[in-house]
């Protein structure tokens, strides 16, 4: 992938991870990703952030054409997880700079990823500057967005904003920037990541973008760690992540469910009918069919979560218990949640999945549709009962907020 | 004396261990711990704590 000139001696020098559908163990990342990295030629030759250690040589080849590796002065690492610190001992040992800068967090984290007490580092605080020769570099620390250690570099002379995992979306493209790709696509995967990765923090994230308003900072362009660099739509980005850390209530649900002859099913589709008929807009997803991922991805607009599965062994289904687990670490704040379930002998699910929504923070529509065996239409009526019931209080809270 | 936990980040603050890093003595109630203090890990503010259940 050959390096972009992204403003007059800036260059991005990433990598392009076309075919990683894992992200980071947790999340789904159907379209691939990148992992950025900018080198800024200035007086003092500076790389913010790197890349995974495994795609350390991609890294060696694109600086390469730019120039020696030996020549850089300065290492910015925004972020220490892996997929942006992975190729520091071996970018160390090959330039070795004269200075890394890193949050104080950071500057522990490095310590505790590759064990080096040698290398020179130089933690930095918000309100920290330091000047490459024509152009200066501002840090702010944006703690836990999305880890401790995270921060932004800002390059006022060029309204250049390095914002680490922030504003990043899982995109493996040869395009470059917004305005080269289709929008939808990549405000959806904006939206996805967000959802996946930034969602518990999202006081965090309307601090930063207060702090980023109060600071006056004037931003033209904004260079995530991930995926595509935003220029023509800067506005558009910084308004979405406000909007999705914000959560307001929108008139749709989501119903997830497990199953294994097919009753719990069955009584998500009733469910479904009660939604629309409340003018709520459903979405079905099948936990076998989607990954917790998608999941979430799904509910980042949607304020009704409706959890299906049958009793299995005095419980509830393996991936039900999996995306439960998922979905509460996300803290979704504001949802309104029910619970069905089908059983055969115990019937425990029910109340299980009840008490999990509970848990997560979420207003639950009590009591749900507990159904022994096979539907009949009287219990198909009593789901798409809960439906209704489920979007009237969806409606509610969106008027609540009008 | 009550801990309280950050609902950032997770951090829990043991009165017992007060934060001497950050100028709180060991023994401090959270209730008596500054008000521009800041978690230690994360940088919330004391108004992001909850009591721990």
């Amino acid at each position: 992938m050959p390096v972009t000139e992204i403003k007059k001696d800036i260059y991005w020098v990433g990598v392009v991870d076309w075919n990683i559908h894992d992200f980071h163990g947790y999340s789904k990342s159907p379209q691939g990703t990148t992992y950025n990295a900018y080198l800024v030629i200035d007086d003092k030759i500076t790389l913010f952030d790197s890349v995974p250690a495994k795609f350390q040589m991609d890294l060696y080849h694109q600086i390469r054409s730019i120039i020696p590796l030996e020549k850089i002065d300065y290492i910015v690492c925004n972020h220490i997880e892996p997929d942006h610190s992975g190729a520091m001992p071996f970018l160390m040992e090959k330039i070795q700079p004269e200075k890394v800068f890193c949050s104080k967090i950071g500057h522990r984290m490095l310590l505790d990823h590759y064990h080096q007490p040698d290398w020179p580092y130089h933690p930095v605080q918000t309100g920290d500057s330091i000047s490459l020769g024509k152009r200066t570099v501002q840090f702010i620390e944006t703690r836990m967005l999305h880890w401790p250690d995270s921060m932004f570099s800002y390059i006022p002379e060029e309204k250049l904003l390095i914002s680490n995992d922030a504003f990043g979306q899982n995109i493996a493209s040869s395009e470059r920037f917004d305005d080269e790709i289709d929008l939808a696509m990549l405000m959806a995967e904006a939206s996805h990541y967000y959802f996946n990765i930034v969602l518990p923090f999202s006081p965090r994230v309307i601090a930063v973008l207060d702090d980023v308003a109060k600071l006056g900072l004037e931003i033209d362009m904004i260079a995530p760690d991930h995926g595509i660099i935003w220029r023509s739509n800067v506005p558009l980005i910084l308004q979405a992540y406000r909007d999705y850390a914000e959560q307001k209530p929108n008139k749709k649900a989501v119903i997830v469910f497990d199953t294994m002859w097919h009753s719990t099913e069955k009584m998500a589709k009733a469910i479904a009918e009660g939604l629309m008929e409340e003018g709520v807009a459903v979405r079905i997803m099948y936990l076998k069919q989607y990954h917790h991922s998608d999941v979430m991805g799904a509910l980042a607009d949607a304020t009704g979560i409706i959890c299906g599965s049958p009793t299995h062994n005095n419980g509830i289904m393996p991936l039900m218990a999996d995306f439960l687990t998922y979905m509460k670490g996300l803290k979704p704040l504001g949802r309104v949640g029910a619970a069905f379930a089908s059983f055969g002998w115990s019937g425990e699910s029910l109340n299980i999945l009840t008490e999990w929504l509970k848990s997560a923070k979420i207003e639950v529509v009590e009591p749900g549709v507990k159904c022994k065996n096979v539907p009949d239409h009287a219990k198909l009526a009593e789901c798409k009962e809960l439906g209704r019931q489920v979007g009237k209080a969806i409606v509610a809270k969106v008027e609540a907020e009008a | 004396m009550d801990k309280y936990v950050c609902t950032l980040c997770g951090y829990v603050y043991d009165p017992a261990a007060g934060d001497p890093d950050n100028g709180v003595a060991p023994g401090t109630k959270f209730e008596d711990v500054p008000d521009d203090w800041t978690c230690p890990i994360c940088g919330a503010g004391k108004e992001d704590f909850a009591k721990e259940d």
